[in-house]
């Protein structure tokens, strides 16, 4: 079942254009991975997506299970069971981690902050009365962000580069938590620049100067991205031509 | 009396504060409706004598040397009608190697026409501890002025710590001035939080000067201001010795038609002392709003909750 469908979405920021007739189709109950070297336009979709206040598309669509919410504010897109997880999470003085995490919970479940604490190898005890403000390392504040999707449990997850900020060896924990979250019936939107982490993805979009330029199997978009777009000195133009080659095939 | 002593801790409650406290015989009170002392307890060590004057009470307070007063001391300053005035002149000694934390109470509850000014003149000896922690409640009239001045010298190897927070009710007219200066491997750390609204007008001045070597200092301030309310906000650190270290935080946020100034002062003479110092108006942010709604949050209820963890 298609949970979130993007068609011909564009949008122009102070002049330039950041997404160009952009389409993408996620598949209910999948990791779909969005592959992309920096300035792809990664982030400014996650941006639209969530539906923050300065990233309206000047064309094009979202569905979300089949409803159009392209103008929906972003709090309405988190009741319907979207969220997003900043790629650097915003601070907050005087919250607590406790109280952090517990606004986005909707079930009466004990014990939920606390689990989705020890999922992302964080002590309760040392966290849950610690306020998520500047005292928090980038890699902790990360974490936390992760635990508070996690306790949420939306139907669909962007998470805007979850690994970065992340040692090596919290790394293979996140992945599990991603892996996790799709196993309790999260789809996961998964933007990331790291191969590896792409994949772990049941889908794969590769995204270059605004649009999507390859789709497929992780495996057969690393391929791509490893032959079209590593040689590639800016990243960018190969892969530009290549969508334009591929527009008059189909 | 007693109709005043009930009201008075009901307003106390309301503020915020544990009226249990001034029923426990191992914590000292204090209880001042306008210039009447109509609630005290005293215990070991410390010695606390009000004065009644004309228009409100002299203080003087002394801590003994090596006493550690083990609770934190109550004491509830207020004016129940809508109506008066009072003037608190505190006079403190922490003698050498003591110990004492003051929870203060203003409630102004009815104010229409209030003036409280408190004079302070506070001294720390060495190896000492002192916490003043001051809450205010105030009526929705807006009707208070609330004038604070206090004078603070530390000595060696002590610490200074005050708090003050006006959260309930309205501002009304708020000018606070505060100046301490510290001694060799003291610490300061002074903090206001005030949420004003309407036509409120808000005015602090906090001083501190490390003058000892090693002493170490925190200026810190948040003010929310909305409607028509406007705020100055100027926080000074003086560095004048060797391995002085000083920090300046001062973040106010406006809505509305609301107006916020601020001036960090930094002044540093000595090459072996450092101040850093950092200033933030404006609104709430952007980021932070969209990441509570991106919880599902309302747009005022995240800003409620950005701005209430602020002022917590």
């Amino acid at each position: 079942m298609e949970l979130l469908r993007v068609e011909k979405l564009s949008l122009n920021l102070n002049g330039r254009q950041i997404l160009k007739d952009l389409s993408l189709s996620v598949k209910s109950g999948t990791i779909h991975s969005i592959l992309g070297p920096n300035a792809a336009g990664k982030s400014s979709l996650a941006y639209v997506l969530i539906g923050c206040c300065d990233y309206n598309p000047q064309s094009g669509k979202i569905y979300f299970l089949g409803e159009d919410i392209t103008g929906y504010p972003t709090q309405k897109r988190a009741k319907i069971g979207m969220t997003l997880a900043w790629q650097e999470p915003a601070r907050f003085e005087g919250l607590t981690v406790k109280d952090y995490i517990s606004v986005g919970i909707k079930e009466n479940k004990p014990g939920l902050v606390e689990e989705s604490l020890y999922r992302v190898l964080l002590e309760p005890k040392d966290y849950l009365d610690r306020e998520v403000d500047k005292t928090l390392s980038g890699g902790e504040r990360k974490r936390i962000e992760l635990a508070a999707v996690f306790a949420m449990r939306p139907r669909l997850v962007i998470l805007d580069e979850p690994d970065s900020g992340i040692d090596i060896l919290a790394l293979d924990n996140i992945v599990n938590m991603i892996k996790e979250l799709r196993s309790q019936g999260t789809t996961v939107l998964l933007i990331t620049h790291r191969e590896e982490v792409a994949e772990i993805a049941d889908k794969t979009s590769l995204m270059c100067s605004g649009f999507i330029v390859e789709e497929g199997t992780p495996e057969e978009v690393g391929k791509y991205f490893k032959e079209k777009c590593i040689p590639c000195p800016t990243h960018l133009y190969p892969a530009e031509k290549d969508k334009e080659k591929n527009k008059g095939k189909k | 009396m007693m109709q005043d002593y009930k009201y008075m801790l009901d307003a106390y409650e309301e503020a915020g504060g544990n009226p249990e406290a001034f029923k426990n015989s191992k914590v000292a009170h204090l209880v001042i409706h306008q210039n009447k002392v109509i609630g005290k307890h005293l215990v070991e060590g410390l010695d606390l004598k009000p004065k009644e004057t004309a228009s409100g009470i002299d203080i003087h307070l002394i801590v003994r040397k090596g006493t550690i007063i083990k609770y934190p001391v109550h004491l509830c300053f207020g004016v129940l009608p809508k109506e008066g005035i009072q003037e608190i002149n505190i006079r403190a000694r922490v003698e050498d190697d003591s110990e004492i934390k003051l929870l203060a109470h203003c409630v102004f509850p009815n104010a229409v026409r209030v003036v409280h000014k408190m004079n302070a003149d506070i001294e720390v000896g060495n190896n000492s501890y002192y916490e003043y922690n001051e809450v205010h409640f105030h009526g929705f009239e807006g009707g208070v002025e609330v004038i604070p001045k206090a004078k603070i010298r530390v000595g060696n190897n002590s610490r200074l710590v005050t708090n003050f927070s006006l959260l309930k009710g309205r501002v009304g007219y708020f000018d606070l001035d505060y100046e301490s200066e510290i001694l060799d491997n003291s610490s300061l750390e002074m903090t206001v939080k005030i949420y004003g609204y309407s036509d409120d007008r808000i005015k602090i001045k906090e001083v501190g000067r490390l003058i000892g070597e090693s002493s170490r200092g925190l200026i810190k301030s948040r003010v929310v201001v909305k409607d028509d309310a406007q705020s100055e906000i100027i926080n000074e650190l003086v560095a004048s010795a060797k391995n002085a270290r000083g920090h300046v935080d001062c973040i106010e946020v406006i809505q509305g038609n609301a107006k916020a100034r601020a001036i960090p002062i930094v002044n540093v003479t000595h090459e072996l002392a450092k101040v850093t110092h950092e200033a933030v108006i404006g609104r709430v942010s952007k980021k932070q709003i969209e990441t509570l709604m991106a919880r599902g949050l309302e747009e005022e209820k995240a800003i409620d909750l950005v701005v209430s963890g602020m002022l917590k």
